[in-house]
Protein backbone atom coordinates (compact mmCIF):
# COMPACT_ATOMS: atom_id res chain seq x y z
CA UNK A 1 0.00 0.00 0.00
CA UNK A 2 0.91 3.42 -0.81
CA UNK A 3 0.30 5.10 2.70
CA UNK A 4 2.96 4.88 5.44
CA UNK A 5 3.39 2.21 7.61
CA UNK A 6 4.79 2.59 11.30
CA UNK A 7 6.87 0.05 12.83
CA UNK A 8 4.60 -2.88 15.47
CA UNK A 9 4.72 -2.41 18.75
CA UNK A 10 6.73 -5.68 20.08
CA UNK A 11 3.24 -6.50 21.93
CA UNK A 12 1.66 -6.07 18.74
CA UNK A 13 4.28 -8.55 16.61
CA UNK A 14 3.73 -11.01 20.10
CA UNK A 15 -0.38 -11.44 19.11
CA UNK A 16 0.47 -11.74 15.31
CA UNK A 17 2.70 -14.41 16.25
CA UNK A 18 0.45 -15.99 18.63
CA UNK A 19 -2.28 -15.95 15.91
CA UNK A 20 0.00 -18.06 13.51
CA UNK A 21 0.83 -20.38 16.04
CA UNK A 22 -2.89 -21.02 17.51
CA UNK A 23 -4.24 -21.66 14.21
CA UNK A 24 -1.48 -24.11 12.47
CA UNK A 25 -2.89 -27.39 11.36
CA UNK A 26 -2.62 -30.95 13.54
CA UNK A 27 0.71 -31.62 13.86
CA UNK A 28 2.28 -28.64 12.20
CA UNK A 29 2.99 -26.23 15.03
CA UNK A 30 6.59 -27.06 15.15
CA UNK A 31 7.32 -26.23 11.86
CA UNK A 32 5.20 -22.87 11.76
CA UNK A 33 7.45 -22.25 15.02
CA UNK A 34 10.59 -22.62 12.93
CA UNK A 35 9.14 -20.58 9.89
CA UNK A 36 7.54 -17.74 12.97
CA UNK A 37 10.67 -17.71 14.21
CA UNK A 38 13.17 -16.46 11.04
CA UNK A 39 10.35 -13.97 10.14
CA UNK A 40 10.44 -12.51 13.54
CA UNK A 41 14.03 -12.26 13.97
CA UNK A 42 13.51 -11.94 17.49
CA UNK A 43 14.30 -14.29 20.03
CA UNK A 44 13.09 -13.25 23.25
CA UNK A 45 9.37 -12.41 21.14
CA UNK A 46 9.90 -15.52 19.85
CA UNK A 47 9.89 -17.28 23.40
CA UNK A 48 7.50 -15.44 24.72
CA UNK A 49 4.95 -15.86 22.22
CA UNK A 50 5.58 -19.89 21.98
CA UNK A 51 5.00 -20.13 25.84
CA UNK A 52 2.01 -18.64 25.48
CA UNK A 53 0.49 -20.11 22.10
CA UNK A 54 1.87 -22.92 22.28
CA UNK A 55 -0.26 -24.53 25.91
CA UNK A 56 -3.83 -22.95 23.97
CA UNK A 57 -2.57 -25.34 21.01
CA UNK A 58 -1.97 -28.47 22.76
CA UNK A 59 -4.81 -28.45 24.93
CA UNK A 60 -7.34 -28.04 21.95
CA UNK A 61 -5.62 -30.12 19.69
CA UNK A 62 -5.54 -33.01 22.15
CA UNK A 63 -2.15 -33.77 21.60
CA UNK A 64 -0.84 -37.06 23.10
CA UNK A 65 2.27 -37.30 24.63
CA UNK A 66 4.16 -40.78 25.60
CA UNK A 67 5.20 -41.10 29.19
CA UNK A 68 8.47 -41.72 30.07
CA UNK A 69 9.63 -45.20 30.03
CA UNK A 70 7.27 -46.34 27.78
CA UNK A 71 4.96 -46.66 30.37
CA UNK A 72 1.42 -45.27 28.55
CA UNK A 73 0.47 -42.18 26.76
CA UNK A 74 -1.29 -38.91 28.28
CA UNK A 75 -3.34 -36.62 26.44
CA UNK A 76 -3.49 -33.04 27.11
CA UNK A 77 -6.63 -31.71 27.54
CA UNK A 78 -8.49 -28.62 29.44
CA UNK A 79 -10.30 -31.20 30.75
CA UNK A 80 -7.07 -33.16 33.06
CA UNK A 81 -5.51 -29.56 33.62
CA UNK A 82 -4.66 -29.53 37.41
CA UNK A 83 -2.22 -26.59 37.58
CA UNK A 84 -0.36 -25.27 34.39
CA UNK A 85 2.21 -27.67 32.88
CA UNK A 86 0.26 -30.46 35.01
CA UNK A 87 -1.90 -32.86 33.86
CA UNK A 88 -3.62 -35.53 35.14
CA UNK A 89 -3.91 -39.60 34.19
CA UNK A 90 -6.55 -41.35 35.96
CA UNK A 91 -5.95 -44.77 34.13
CA UNK A 92 -2.14 -45.09 35.55
CA UNK A 93 -3.18 -42.77 38.54
CA UNK A 94 -0.41 -40.55 37.48
CA UNK A 95 0.37 -36.60 37.42
CA UNK A 96 2.81 -35.76 34.18
CA UNK A 97 4.19 -32.10 34.37
CA UNK A 98 5.27 -31.12 30.49
CA UNK A 99 6.50 -28.41 28.62
CA UNK A 100 4.48 -27.22 25.99
CA UNK A 101 6.60 -25.57 23.55
CA UNK A 102 8.99 -28.65 23.75
CA UNK A 103 5.81 -31.25 23.82
CA UNK A 104 7.03 -33.80 25.94
CA UNK A 105 6.97 -34.78 29.28
CA UNK A 106 9.55 -34.08 31.95
CA UNK A 107 8.44 -35.33 35.35
CA UNK A 108 5.98 -37.96 36.12
CA UNK A 109 4.75 -38.62 39.72
CA UNK A 110 1.66 -41.07 41.41
CA UNK A 111 -1.16 -39.22 42.25
CA UNK A 112 -2.10 -38.48 45.81
CA UNK A 113 -5.92 -39.77 46.86
CA UNK A 114 -6.79 -36.42 46.54
CA UNK A 115 -6.43 -35.85 43.35
CA UNK A 116 -8.35 -39.06 42.07
CA UNK A 117 -12.02 -39.36 42.61
CA UNK A 118 -14.31 -40.75 45.22
CA UNK A 119 -14.18 -44.90 44.96
CA UNK A 120 -17.84 -44.22 43.86
CA UNK A 121 -17.33 -42.07 40.97
CA UNK A 122 -14.08 -43.76 40.22
CA UNK A 123 -16.30 -47.23 39.75
CA UNK A 124 -18.20 -45.33 36.94
CA UNK A 125 -15.32 -44.01 35.40
CA UNK A 126 -13.28 -47.02 35.12
CA UNK A 127 -15.97 -48.75 33.99
CA UNK A 128 -16.49 -45.96 31.11
CA UNK A 129 -12.79 -46.06 30.53
CA UNK A 130 -12.83 -49.89 29.50
CA UNK A 131 -15.42 -49.74 27.28
CA UNK A 132 -14.12 -46.66 25.69
CA UNK A 133 -11.40 -48.27 24.86
CA UNK A 134 -12.73 -50.85 23.28
CA UNK A 135 -14.67 -49.18 21.29
CA UNK A 136 -11.80 -46.72 20.16
CA UNK A 137 -9.15 -49.81 19.42
CA UNK A 138 -11.81 -51.23 17.04
CA UNK A 139 -13.13 -47.76 15.70
CA UNK A 140 -10.20 -46.03 15.05
CA UNK A 141 -6.52 -47.53 13.60
CA UNK A 142 -4.32 -44.65 15.80
CA UNK A 143 -7.07 -43.91 18.35
CA UNK A 144 -6.04 -42.31 22.19
CA UNK A 145 -8.76 -41.84 24.63
CA UNK A 146 -9.36 -41.10 28.51
CA UNK A 147 -12.21 -40.67 30.51
CA UNK A 148 -11.88 -37.79 33.13
CA UNK A 149 -14.55 -36.82 36.27
CA UNK A 150 -14.31 -32.70 35.66
CA UNK A 151 -17.13 -32.02 38.37
CA UNK A 152 -18.09 -33.88 41.47
CA UNK A 153 -15.22 -36.14 42.07
CA UNK A 154 -15.73 -36.64 45.87
CA UNK A 155 -19.04 -37.76 45.05
CA UNK A 156 -20.44 -40.20 47.56
CA UNK A 157 -23.36 -41.51 46.84
CA UNK A 158 -26.63 -41.22 44.78
CA UNK A 159 -28.42 -37.91 44.75
CA UNK A 160 -24.60 -36.49 43.92
CA UNK A 161 -24.35 -35.21 40.45
CA UNK A 162 -20.82 -35.65 38.82
CA UNK A 163 -19.49 -34.98 35.23
CA UNK A 164 -16.86 -36.68 33.03
CA UNK A 165 -15.30 -35.72 29.67
CA UNK A 166 -14.66 -38.37 27.41
CA UNK A 167 -12.02 -37.24 24.98
CA UNK A 168 -11.08 -39.52 21.76
CA UNK A 169 -8.53 -37.86 20.13
CA UNK A 170 -6.65 -39.54 16.56
CA UNK A 171 -4.02 -37.94 14.90
CA UNK A 172 -2.17 -39.02 10.78
CA UNK A 173 0.55 -36.84 10.16
CA UNK A 174 2.57 -37.92 7.39
CA UNK A 175 4.39 -34.57 6.14
CA UNK A 176 6.34 -36.55 3.71
CA UNK A 177 3.25 -37.02 1.96
CA UNK A 178 2.43 -33.63 2.30
CA UNK A 179 -0.72 -34.34 4.40
CA UNK A 180 -1.90 -34.40 7.75
CA UNK A 181 -5.05 -34.78 9.78
CA UNK A 182 -7.13 -35.42 12.83
CA UNK A 183 -10.04 -36.45 14.44
CA UNK A 184 -11.27 -35.22 18.27
CA UNK A 185 -14.21 -35.89 19.58
CA UNK A 186 -15.19 -34.59 23.03
CA UNK A 187 -18.64 -36.57 24.79
CA UNK A 188 -19.65 -34.34 28.35
CA UNK A 189 -21.33 -36.45 30.40
CA UNK A 190 -23.48 -35.51 33.06
CA UNK A 191 -25.07 -38.09 35.79
CA UNK A 192 -27.82 -36.76 37.58
CA UNK A 193 -30.01 -38.77 39.82
CA UNK A 194 -32.12 -40.61 37.33
CA UNK A 195 -30.84 -39.84 34.07
CA UNK A 196 -27.77 -39.02 32.08
CA UNK A 197 -27.37 -36.42 29.80
CA UNK A 198 -24.90 -36.51 27.15
CA UNK A 199 -23.14 -33.87 24.46
CA UNK A 200 -20.60 -34.49 21.78
CA UNK A 201 -18.87 -32.29 20.24
CA UNK A 202 -17.06 -33.92 16.68
CA UNK A 203 -14.17 -31.94 14.79
CA UNK A 204 -12.37 -33.05 12.04
CA UNK A 205 -9.48 -31.31 10.17
CA UNK A 206 -7.17 -32.26 6.89
CA UNK A 207 -4.67 -30.78 5.14
CA UNK A 208 -2.83 -31.94 1.83
CA UNK A 209 -0.19 -29.50 0.95
CA UNK A 210 1.45 -30.48 -2.38
CA UNK A 211 2.03 -27.75 -5.03
CA UNK A 212 -0.99 -26.09 -2.44
CA UNK A 213 -2.71 -25.58 0.13
CA UNK A 214 -6.13 -27.41 0.72
CA UNK A 215 -7.89 -27.52 4.08
CA UNK A 216 -10.99 -29.37 5.13
CA UNK A 217 -12.47 -28.38 8.47
CA UNK A 218 -15.85 -29.52 9.57
CA UNK A 219 -17.32 -30.16 13.22
CA UNK A 220 -20.69 -31.12 14.58
CA UNK A 221 -22.54 -31.15 18.32
CA UNK A 222 -24.78 -33.73 19.27
CA UNK A 223 -26.86 -34.59 21.88
CA UNK A 224 -28.24 -37.56 23.98
CA UNK A 225 -29.51 -39.18 26.62
CA UNK A 226 -29.93 -42.16 28.88
CA UNK A 227 -31.06 -43.57 32.01
CA UNK A 228 -28.49 -44.07 35.25
CA UNK A 229 -27.45 -47.60 36.02
CA UNK A 230 -25.29 -49.60 37.52
CA UNK A 231 -21.53 -48.29 36.59
CA UNK A 232 -21.28 -51.28 34.05
CA UNK A 233 -24.02 -51.07 32.40
CA UNK A 234 -23.97 -47.09 32.31
CA UNK A 235 -20.43 -47.87 30.34
CA UNK A 236 -21.83 -49.94 27.88
CA UNK A 237 -24.93 -47.36 27.27
CA UNK A 238 -22.87 -44.47 26.95
CA UNK A 239 -20.24 -46.20 24.80
CA UNK A 240 -23.16 -47.22 22.57
CA UNK A 241 -24.18 -43.73 22.02
CA UNK A 242 -20.97 -42.58 21.37
CA UNK A 243 -20.67 -45.37 18.47
CA UNK A 244 -23.92 -44.57 17.25
CA UNK A 245 -23.41 -40.66 17.07
CA UNK A 246 -19.83 -41.53 15.34
CA UNK A 247 -20.68 -43.59 12.99
CA UNK A 248 -23.16 -41.36 11.87
CA UNK A 249 -21.29 -38.25 11.71
CA UNK A 250 -18.60 -39.89 9.52
CA UNK A 251 -21.57 -41.02 7.07
CA UNK A 252 -22.59 -37.26 6.51
CA UNK A 253 -19.02 -36.57 5.56
CA UNK A 254 -19.24 -38.80 3.05
CA UNK A 255 -22.21 -37.38 2.05
CA UNK A 256 -21.26 -34.16 1.98
CA UNK A 257 -18.74 -35.05 -0.22
CA UNK A 258 -20.42 -36.87 -2.43
CA UNK A 259 -22.96 -34.06 -3.02
CA UNK A 260 -20.19 -31.34 -3.29
CA UNK A 261 -18.06 -33.76 -5.89
CA UNK A 262 -21.30 -34.23 -7.72
CA UNK A 263 -23.22 -31.04 -7.61
CA UNK A 264 -22.05 -28.08 -6.91
CA UNK A 265 -18.50 -28.60 -8.42
CA UNK A 266 -20.30 -28.67 -11.32
CA UNK A 267 -21.68 -25.06 -10.25
CA UNK A 268 -18.58 -23.74 -10.51
CA UNK A 269 -16.83 -24.82 -13.52
CA UNK A 270 -18.07 -27.22 -15.91
CA UNK A 271 -16.32 -29.89 -17.30
CA UNK A 272 -16.70 -28.85 -21.03
CA UNK A 273 -18.26 -26.22 -22.29
CA UNK A 274 -22.46 -25.92 -22.54
CA UNK A 275 -22.05 -26.73 -26.25
CA UNK A 276 -19.96 -29.81 -24.90
CA UNK A 277 -17.14 -28.91 -27.08
CA UNK A 278 -14.10 -27.14 -26.04
CA UNK A 279 -13.71 -23.31 -26.86
CA UNK A 280 -13.53 -22.95 -30.56
CA UNK A 281 -10.39 -20.67 -29.91
CA UNK A 282 -9.75 -20.14 -33.81
CA UNK A 283 -13.67 -18.43 -34.70
CA UNK A 284 -13.71 -15.92 -31.86
CA UNK A 285 -15.19 -13.31 -33.75
CA UNK A 286 -18.27 -14.77 -33.40
CA UNK A 287 -18.85 -13.64 -29.97
CA UNK A 288 -20.02 -10.55 -28.95
CA UNK A 289 -16.47 -9.12 -27.45
CA UNK A 290 -16.44 -7.69 -30.53
CA UNK A 291 -19.58 -5.97 -31.13
CA UNK A 292 -19.37 -3.90 -27.81
CA UNK A 293 -15.98 -2.42 -28.74
CA UNK A 294 -17.52 -1.32 -31.84
CA UNK A 295 -20.31 0.31 -30.20
CA UNK A 296 -18.00 1.69 -27.73
CA UNK A 297 -15.83 2.95 -30.56
CA UNK A 298 -19.04 4.05 -32.61
CA UNK A 299 -18.09 2.26 -35.42
CA UNK A 300 -21.75 1.47 -36.97
CA UNK A 301 -22.17 -2.00 -38.55
CA UNK B 1 10.80 -14.55 2.65
CA UNK B 2 11.54 -18.73 2.30
CA UNK B 3 9.70 -18.96 5.80
CA UNK B 4 6.98 -16.12 5.25
CA UNK B 5 5.81 -18.42 2.75
CA UNK B 6 5.96 -21.84 4.58
CA UNK B 7 3.91 -20.29 6.43
CA UNK B 8 1.41 -19.36 4.16
CA UNK B 9 1.39 -23.10 3.20
CA UNK B 10 -0.04 -24.29 6.50
CA UNK B 11 -2.35 -21.51 7.88
CA UNK B 12 -5.97 -22.80 7.26
CA UNK B 13 -6.78 -20.92 3.81
CA UNK B 14 -9.84 -19.14 4.97
CA UNK B 15 -7.63 -17.02 6.90
CA UNK B 16 -4.89 -16.23 4.18
CA UNK B 17 -5.99 -12.49 3.84
CA UNK B 18 -5.36 -12.43 7.60
CA UNK B 19 -2.35 -14.14 7.62
CA UNK B 20 -0.94 -11.97 4.64
CA UNK B 21 -1.91 -8.45 5.88
CA UNK B 22 -0.21 -10.05 9.09
CA UNK B 23 3.03 -11.01 6.97
CA UNK B 24 3.43 -7.99 5.62
CA UNK B 25 3.22 -5.87 8.76
CA UNK B 26 5.49 -8.13 10.19
CA UNK B 27 8.23 -7.81 7.21
CA UNK B 28 7.09 -4.42 6.08
CA UNK B 29 10.57 -4.54 3.87
CA UNK B 30 9.46 -7.32 2.06
CA UNK B 31 5.98 -6.57 1.30
CA UNK B 32 5.80 -6.12 -2.24
CA UNK B 33 7.55 -9.30 -2.58
CA UNK B 34 4.70 -11.24 -0.74
CA UNK B 35 1.98 -9.00 -2.17
CA UNK B 36 3.18 -10.30 -5.49
CA UNK B 37 4.35 -14.23 -4.55
CA UNK B 38 1.17 -14.81 -2.76
CA UNK B 39 -2.47 -15.41 -4.23
CA UNK B 40 -5.59 -13.66 -2.71
CA UNK B 41 -8.94 -14.11 -3.29
CA UNK B 42 -10.18 -12.00 -6.13
CA UNK B 43 -12.00 -8.97 -4.65
CA UNK B 44 -14.43 -7.32 -7.85
CA UNK B 45 -15.24 -3.39 -8.01
CA UNK B 46 -17.48 -1.61 -10.20
CA UNK B 47 -16.29 0.59 -12.59
CA UNK B 48 -18.86 3.88 -11.74
CA UNK B 49 -18.84 4.78 -15.72
CA UNK B 50 -19.79 1.77 -17.53
CA UNK B 51 -21.75 -0.14 -14.67
CA UNK B 52 -19.45 -3.16 -15.55
CA UNK B 53 -17.41 -5.26 -12.69
CA UNK B 54 -13.59 -5.74 -12.85
CA UNK B 55 -11.05 -7.52 -10.99
CA UNK B 56 -8.69 -6.31 -8.59
CA UNK B 57 -5.24 -7.55 -8.25
CA UNK B 58 -1.75 -6.76 -8.24
CA UNK B 59 -0.87 -6.59 -12.04
CA UNK B 60 -3.45 -3.74 -12.39
CA UNK B 61 -2.63 -1.87 -9.27
CA UNK B 62 -1.37 1.70 -9.95
CA UNK B 63 -0.68 2.81 -6.17
CA UNK B 64 -3.82 3.08 -4.92
CA UNK B 65 -6.45 3.05 -8.51
CA UNK B 66 -6.69 -0.01 -10.45
CA UNK B 67 -6.63 -0.05 -14.06
CA UNK B 68 -9.10 -2.00 -16.20
CA UNK B 69 -9.40 -3.79 -19.54
CA UNK B 70 -12.72 -5.52 -19.48
CA UNK B 71 -15.48 -5.92 -17.49
CA UNK B 72 -17.48 -8.81 -16.37
CA UNK B 73 -16.47 -11.36 -14.01
CA UNK B 74 -13.30 -12.01 -15.91
CA UNK B 75 -10.63 -9.48 -16.63
CA UNK B 76 -7.61 -9.50 -18.73
CA UNK B 77 -4.68 -7.11 -18.44
CA UNK B 78 -1.34 -6.92 -20.61
CA UNK B 79 2.27 -5.35 -20.02
CA UNK B 80 5.23 -5.30 -21.81
CA UNK B 81 8.00 -7.39 -20.17
CA UNK B 82 12.09 -6.87 -20.25
CA UNK B 83 12.51 -9.40 -22.76
CA UNK B 84 10.82 -7.86 -25.66
CA UNK B 85 7.64 -9.91 -24.97
CA UNK B 86 4.58 -9.26 -23.05
CA UNK B 87 2.55 -10.45 -20.04
CA UNK B 88 -0.82 -11.59 -19.94
CA UNK B 89 -2.91 -12.05 -16.60
CA UNK B 90 -6.49 -13.61 -17.24
CA UNK B 91 -8.32 -14.00 -13.90
CA UNK B 92 -11.88 -15.46 -13.74
CA UNK B 93 -14.26 -15.13 -10.40
CA UNK B 94 -17.43 -17.10 -10.33
CA UNK B 95 -19.52 -16.84 -6.93
CA UNK B 96 -21.61 -20.57 -6.60
CA UNK B 97 -23.65 -19.51 -3.96
CA UNK B 98 -25.04 -16.35 -5.05
CA UNK B 99 -25.72 -18.13 -8.70
CA UNK B 100 -26.94 -21.29 -6.97
CA UNK B 101 -29.59 -18.83 -5.35
CA UNK B 102 -31.44 -22.20 -4.29
CA UNK B 103 -31.34 -23.78 -6.87
CA UNK B 104 -29.72 -26.64 -5.55
CA UNK B 105 -29.44 -24.74 -1.84
CA UNK B 106 -26.80 -27.16 -0.58
CA UNK B 107 -23.92 -24.30 -0.61
CA UNK B 108 -23.41 -21.89 1.59
CA UNK B 109 -20.57 -20.47 0.06
CA UNK B 110 -18.90 -21.45 -2.87
CA UNK B 111 -15.92 -19.55 -4.93
CA UNK B 112 -13.88 -19.96 -7.73
CA UNK B 113 -11.41 -17.87 -8.31
CA UNK B 114 -8.40 -18.38 -11.20
CA UNK B 115 -5.33 -16.58 -11.96
CA UNK B 116 -3.51 -17.47 -15.10
CA UNK B 117 -0.20 -15.60 -16.03
CA UNK B 118 1.44 -16.37 -19.12
CA UNK B 119 4.39 -14.75 -20.05
CA UNK B 120 5.18 -14.51 -24.14
CA UNK B 121 8.34 -14.72 -24.89
CA UNK B 122 9.87 -12.69 -28.39
CA UNK B 123 7.84 -12.83 -31.23
CA UNK B 124 9.63 -15.21 -33.81
CA UNK B 125 8.03 -18.37 -36.06
CA UNK B 126 7.38 -20.29 -32.63
CA UNK B 127 7.14 -18.56 -29.86
CA UNK B 128 7.34 -19.77 -26.36
CA UNK B 129 4.32 -19.46 -23.95
CA UNK B 130 4.86 -19.96 -19.79
CA UNK B 131 1.91 -20.28 -17.69
CA UNK B 132 1.36 -20.33 -14.06
CA UNK B 133 -1.70 -20.99 -12.92
CA UNK B 134 -3.46 -20.80 -9.74
CA UNK B 135 -6.94 -21.74 -8.55
CA UNK B 136 -8.40 -20.86 -5.65
CA UNK B 137 -11.68 -22.88 -3.65
CA UNK B 138 -13.73 -22.38 -1.37
CA UNK B 139 -16.76 -24.10 -0.18
CA UNK B 140 -19.13 -24.27 2.93
CA UNK B 141 -21.97 -26.42 3.45
CA UNK B 142 -23.95 -25.57 6.36
CA UNK B 143 -26.63 -27.91 6.74
CA UNK B 144 -28.31 -28.21 10.77
CA UNK B 145 -27.68 -32.21 10.52
CA UNK B 146 -24.08 -31.95 9.65
CA UNK B 147 -22.76 -28.97 11.03
CA UNK B 148 -20.18 -26.76 9.45
CA UNK B 149 -18.23 -28.26 6.89
CA UNK B 150 -15.66 -26.21 4.82
CA UNK B 151 -13.30 -27.16 1.93
CA UNK B 152 -10.76 -24.76 1.05
CA UNK B 153 -7.40 -23.47 -0.71
CA UNK B 154 -5.43 -23.11 -3.58
CA UNK B 155 -3.54 -25.12 -5.72
CA UNK B 156 -0.56 -23.91 -8.34
CA UNK B 157 0.55 -25.77 -11.77
CA UNK B 158 2.64 -24.45 -14.74
CA UNK B 159 2.86 -25.09 -18.22
CA UNK B 160 5.22 -24.04 -20.98
CA UNK B 161 4.43 -24.85 -24.78
CA UNK B 162 5.82 -23.62 -28.13
CA UNK B 163 3.52 -22.74 -30.66
CA UNK B 164 2.79 -21.41 -34.03
CA UNK B 165 3.06 -17.80 -34.14
CA UNK B 166 0.76 -18.25 -36.82
CA UNK B 167 -2.49 -19.16 -35.21
CA UNK B 168 -2.21 -15.86 -32.97
CA UNK B 169 -1.81 -15.00 -29.37
CA UNK B 170 -5.49 -15.75 -28.64
CA UNK B 171 -5.90 -18.54 -29.86
CA UNK B 172 -2.70 -19.97 -27.96
CA UNK B 173 -3.35 -18.71 -24.88
CA UNK B 174 -6.85 -19.82 -24.90
CA UNK B 175 -5.88 -23.26 -25.66
CA UNK B 176 -3.58 -23.27 -23.09
CA UNK B 177 -5.56 -21.85 -20.55
CA UNK B 178 -8.66 -24.00 -21.27
CA UNK B 179 -6.27 -27.34 -21.29
CA UNK B 180 -4.74 -25.85 -17.94
CA UNK B 181 -7.97 -25.32 -16.16
CA UNK B 182 -9.07 -29.14 -17.26
CA UNK B 183 -6.39 -29.97 -15.76
CA UNK B 184 -6.63 -28.18 -12.47
CA UNK B 185 -10.61 -28.73 -12.20
CA UNK B 186 -9.51 -32.65 -12.22
CA UNK B 187 -6.53 -31.73 -9.65
CA UNK B 188 -8.99 -30.61 -7.55
CA UNK B 189 -11.40 -33.28 -7.65
CA UNK B 190 -8.80 -35.28 -6.76
CA UNK B 191 -6.94 -33.19 -4.38
CA UNK B 192 -9.82 -31.17 -2.77
CA UNK B 193 -12.04 -34.19 -2.54
CA UNK B 194 -10.31 -37.15 -2.87
CA UNK B 195 -6.46 -37.04 -0.79
CA UNK B 196 -9.08 -35.11 2.20
CA UNK B 197 -11.91 -37.65 2.34
CA UNK B 198 -8.81 -40.32 2.49
CA UNK B 199 -7.33 -38.60 5.35
CA UNK B 200 -11.03 -38.37 7.40
CA UNK B 201 -11.42 -41.97 6.43
CA UNK B 202 -8.07 -43.34 7.31
CA UNK B 203 -8.92 -41.94 10.59
CA UNK B 204 -12.31 -43.24 11.22
CA UNK B 205 -12.80 -46.42 8.67
CA UNK B 206 -16.18 -46.21 7.34
CA UNK B 207 -18.47 -48.63 10.04
CA UNK B 208 -18.68 -51.49 7.50
CA UNK B 209 -15.30 -52.15 7.80
CA UNK B 210 -15.10 -52.68 11.11
CA UNK B 211 -18.36 -54.46 11.27
CA UNK B 212 -16.10 -57.10 10.05
CA UNK B 213 -13.83 -57.45 12.84
CA UNK B 214 -14.65 -60.68 15.27
CA UNK B 215 -16.76 -59.15 18.35
CA UNK B 216 -14.78 -58.67 21.40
Amino acid sequence: MAEEECELSDEQKKEIAKWFLYNAPSGEIQYIAKDLRSVLNDDKLYDEATSEAFPLYNKSHLICLELPCRSGDVLITPYNELEENQFIEPRTAQIVTIDHVKQACTEVRPAADEELASPYVEEFRCALDAEILKYVEEAYPKGVCSVYCVDGKDAEGSGCNFEFAVVIAAARNSPKNFCNGSWRSVWNIKFKEDALEIKGKLQVDAHYFEEGNVQLDAEQECQDGTIFQAPDDCAISIANIIRHHEAEYLKSLETSYSNLSDKTFKDLRRKLPVTRTLFPWHNTLQFSLTRDIQKELGIGK
Amino acid sequence: MEAALGLMRRIPPKHSVTALSALVSLLPNHSSDLLSQVDQPLQVLCDSESGKEFILCEYNRDADSYRYYEGGISSVYLWEDNNEGFVACFLIKKDGARTAHGRRGYLQEGLWEAIHVIEVGPEDETTRYCLTSTVMLSLTTDKESSGTFNLSGSIRRQMTMDLPLADGHLCNMGKMIEEMEGKLRNSLDQVYFGKTKEMVCTLRPPSEVVMRLPNS
